[in-house]
């Protein structure tokens, strides 16, 4: 019996040793517990957080740059906007990418939730969603209605 | 490695049933940079974010080797208003 164990055993082992290769997702590097931790404590450490390649004043992407134009826009005050430059931190860069399941830079968070990278982030600005999503959260106050009009004479 | 138009195009079209399918590449030529608009009846009923979620795992090898991806998702309703706009 136990020969026979040890010779199975032995008949798998070269095939465990393959598997690496032959499932490379098992060999990507997993974020770290710790990793994981300070990144949570960075996206809901703001109401507004962007990754983003470059600072807000000089991006380093127009991706980044467009993110960060829409922001302003928008008019979501400095004091409720966090930039992180994942060009100055590559564990952040490929951290975030990871933490978000999201490929690309920039990426946005609104009270810790994700809500997308350029594209969405553009989409939504254009349809109102944006808006609506930041006056929801609080970000931005709900805009004034407008003048009544002026009453025919 | 540069990621070429038909890979993208026959990944994308095997998964997913195509009303539309535009694929540019924008960085003249060398495969690093893409923008694709992509019409599909299956977002029916799906977020921005889940669409594009999707599209990302479904590219996720190829995307990897890019430098920039970019991408428009509609329904076939919504591609129709978005036509309409863009011609007004």
């Amino acid at each position: 019996m136990l020969g026979l164990a040890r010779t199975s055993l032995s008949t798998f082992a070269p095939a465990l040793r393959l598997r690496p290769a032959a499932f490379p997702i098992i060999a990507r590097r997993l974020l770290t517990q710790e990793a994981r931790a300070q990144i949570q404590k960075a996206v809901s450490g703001s109401p507004v957080v962007l990754f983003m390649k470059g600072t807000p004043d000089t991006p380093q992407c127009g991706f980044s740059r467009a993110a960060i134009q829409v922001l302003e826009l928008q008019g979501v005050p400095p004091e409720k906007l966090s930039a992180y430059n994942v060009l100055e931190d590559a564990e952040l860069r490929s951290g975030i990418k990871e933490f978000s399941d999201w490929p690309t830079i920039p990426q946005l968070y609104v009270n810790g939730e994700f809500v997308g990278g350029c594209d969405i982030l553009l989409g939504m600005h254009q349809s109102g969603e944006l808006e609506d999503l930041l006056v929801k959260n609080e970000v931005i106050p709900k805009e004034l209605p407008a003048d009544p009009a002026p009453q025919a004479a | 490695m540069p990621v070429h138009t038909a890979d993208l195009e026959s990944t994308i079209r095997n998964a997913i049933p195509v009303t539309v399918l535009e694929i540019e590449d924008t960085s003249n030529g060398c495969g690093e940079n893409y923008s694709i608009i992509l019409v599909s009846e299956a977002f029916e009923g799906k977020s921005t974010l889940a669409r594009h979620r999707w599209i990302n795992e479904l590219l996720k090898s190829e995307i990897e080797q890019m430098h920039a991806f970019s991408q428009k998702t509609f329904t076939p309703k919504q591609y129709e208003a978005y036509l309409a706009k863009n011609a007004a």
